[in-house]
């Protein structure tokens, strides 16, 4: 009989989970589809830069202000900024990332060969969440530090104390974003049984709560609230509060809010401004940390969003039969 | 028998309306290669699964050298190697690349894991297509590097969930040879779970026939034959140049049930309730019959199988399953049957 193996039986709890991860994250980076996917983000964010350049220094511009920080948002007639094609584009990465995780890995055999190692079986889904939460963070870094550079040699503007924190926070931001669509790619990688179904159910989820999801909002809200007739001039706040509700179930909305926020310190407030609380308000812009205050809700609701998706994903493979 | 490692007590596990799996009981000593033989469905891969502590049992207990495969299934784990029926691998990694992968998983440090798998690799006779990928693997070259994967822990104990299936008889005769010597010459306790009879009679110490969630029969190969000839059943395969002849005073012999000729020139199968051998050769030679072959069956797998499975068959139509549509089992029979002979 050959000797024992003392390896095996001292392993810690915690080798699976690293060995999983380091594996997972080599797959993604070696992967023909996160090139994609990051060639179409670093091509988009050119030529967003580009048209960001020229509209604000090829005209007049009322104001020099956090100009560095304007080149993120500004888009021009032909092509828009950099932060709503992250806030679109974006959700693309993270569908890409996750929506093979766990149906890839049953349908080719290795889901039952994972399981029958000395790991525990939350591990599998937990490296695969995190190693595609790194990837998100790496495409958004790198994006974000590319944007930053490209901008200084092109423009020559130096970007302020403050307008660092705020481009750090709005990347952070858009990671967070990002990792929302991967949470719910895993999700339906875990329900359904094909890559493709989930492919597909993950992208219409995306290009409803992105293209569709005002018109819904603003449909409900004109039910709910008709602003037609003499009611109708009663019912504007309302109206518009339940719209701006409802828009908010979609996390493009609630980054597209947060984002401008942070990146735009003359946003004040996001919501109704009465005329009683606007008067008297010295028209300045927001420090840092009173803009990041306003968006804090969002964040913490798409962290929010993110643990739910990732809680229901967790459930249901714990729950679900090993065998193919 | 020694202490066993594998201890089955009145396992039970129910998908919604079938039973699966019915109050099993089996014991498995250190060092045995154990065959658990039924035809699909019957409840083996689960009762794997729930070994591995991948299923839950609705009741009873399952342990691996005494411990609790739905307890601590991270300990049983580490002692218990798996082979699944359609072992898969990663398509873009290396077959290398994957042994190493499992090591790493298993907790094995970096030069443990290369040494293991370039080891085992040389064992399978793997090591000419190590460093291609897995993806343009063969179905045989998947099941050999499936069995060094299982390796890799260096495993107690090795469970093999059909592992047979798809495999040249070249292959298989290769598999057999290795599974036998996993057993012999490292000490290692072996089950395998298969519907493939004759391959896994070879190899195997003792078989469980399990039908339907339950094990009907359990023991040494040589032991379940005898069984049944002692129930009264007889059954004798023979080859002669007058089969018509001999057949026709066969069916005329007190104690023979049937007597009649086979596909082949000459054969002849008599199945009886006592032994018959001695007057079937005086029988022979008064009708002037030549015996080109006398054997007897029943000792070998398939018979004893197939004996054992029509029992069962009609036990559980009449008491357990009247719901059952009736015969179900001896279509069954007849499937596996066809099966075996296509094998």
């Amino acid at each position: 009989m050959p000797r024992r193996c003392a390896g095996a039986s001292s392993a810690r709890e915690g080798t699976g989970l690293a060995a999983l991860y380091r594996k997972e994250l080599s797959d993604h980076l070696n992967s023909k589809r996160f090139l994609l996917i990051f060639a179409l983000l670093l091509v988009v964010t050119t030529a967003s830069l580009g048209g960001a350049v020229t509209t604000l220094f090829g005209g007049s511009t009322e104001s020099t202000e956090f100009l560095f920080l304007r080149l993120f948002t500004t888009g021009s007639s032909s092509i828009y900024s950099f932060a709503t094609f992250l806030a679109f584009l974006g959700p693309l990465a993270g569908i890409t990332l996750g929506f093979d995780a766990v149906n890839t890995e049953r349908s080719q055999g290795t889901l039952i060969r994972l399981a029958a190692q000395p790991i525990y079986r939350d591990a599998i889904l937990n490296a695969k969440f995190l190693a595609g939460a790194t990837v998100i963070g790496l495409i958004v870094a790198a994006l974000g530090l590319y944007f930053c550079g490209a901008a200084m040699l092109l423009t020559g503007l130096v970007p302020g104390g403050e307008e660092i924190l705020r481009v750090i926070a709005f990347l952070l931001l858009s990671a967070v974003y990002i990792c929302v669509w991967l949470a719910l790619a895993v999700i339906f990688s875990v329900v359904c049984r094909h890559a493709a179904t989930a492919a597909l159910a993950c992208i219409s989820i995306w290009l409803f709560l992105s293209l569709f999801m005002s018109l819904v909002a603003s449909g409900i809200a004109n039910a709910v609230y008709p602003l037609s007739g003499m009611e109708g001039i009663l019912n504007m706040v309302d109206n518009y509060e339940l719209e701006l509700a409802v828009n908010r179930i979609s996390p493009y909305y609630l980054y597209s809010e947060a984002a401008t926020t942070i990146l735009n310190p003359s946003v004040r407030s996001i919501g109704v401004v009465t005329m009683s609380a606007a008067s008297g308000a010295v028209a300045s812009s927001l420090p840092f940390a009173q803009s990041l205050l306003l968006v804090w809700p969002h964040l913490v609701v798409m962290a929010s969003l993110v643990l739910a998706g990732f809680a229901a994903a967790y459930i249901r493979f714990m729950r679900q039969e090993i065998r193919a | 028998m020694e202490e066993a490692i594998v201890r089955i007590q009145g396992l039970t596990k129910r998908y919604g309306q079938v039973l699966a799996v019915d109050h099993l009981d089996l014991e498995i000593a250190p060092g045995e290669v154990f065959g658990l033989l039924g035809p699909n469905g019957a409840g083996k891969t689960t009762t794997t699964l729930m070994l591995l502590g991948l299923t839950e049992p609705d009741s009873g207990t399952a342990a691996i050298d005494g411990r609790d495969c739905t307890r601590q299934p991270l300990l049983v784990k580490r002692e218990v190697g798996y082979l699944p029926d359609s072992v898969g691998f990663y398509p873009d990694l290396t077959g290398r690349e994957n042994l190493r992968f499992s090591g790493a998983l298993n907790g094995l440090p970096p030069e443990e894991c290369e040494r293991r798998a370039e080891a085992l690799l040389e064992r399978v006779g793997m090591t000419y297509a190590a460093d291609r990928k897995a993806g343009t693997y063969s179905r045989g070259m998947k099941q050999r590097l499936g069995i060094a994967d299982v390796l890799m822990k260096d495993p107690r104990v090795i469970i093999m969930d059909e592992p047979t299936l798809g495999i040249d008889p070249e292959g298989i005769r290769e598999l057999m040879t290795l599974i036998r010597e996993l057993s012999v010459r490292d000490g290692r306790t072996i089950l395998i779970s298969s519907h493939q009879l004759y391959q896994v009679q070879q190899i195997c110490d003792r078989v469980g026939i399990f039908v339907r969630g339950r094990l009907i029969a359990c023991g040494p190969i040589g032991q379940l034959g005898r069984q049944l000839q002692s129930e009264g059943r007889y059954l004798l395969e023979l080859r002669t140049d007058r089969p018509g002849t001999l057949a026709e005073a066969l069916n005329g012999l007190e104690g023979v049930r049937t007597a009649e000729q086979g596909a082949e020139e000459g054969l002849l199968r008599v199945e009886s309730v006592r032994d018959i051998r001695r007057e079937l050769t005086m029988l022979a030679a008064e009708r002037g019959c030549a015996l080109l072959e006398l054997r007897q069956r029943g000792g070998d797998l398939e018979e004893i199988y197939r004996n054992y499975f029509e029992k069962a068959g009609d036990s559980h139509d009449d008491a357990d399953h009247p719901a059952d549509p009736a015969g179900k089992g001896r279509a069954l029979a007849a499937a596996l049957r066809r099966r075996i002979f296509r094998a």
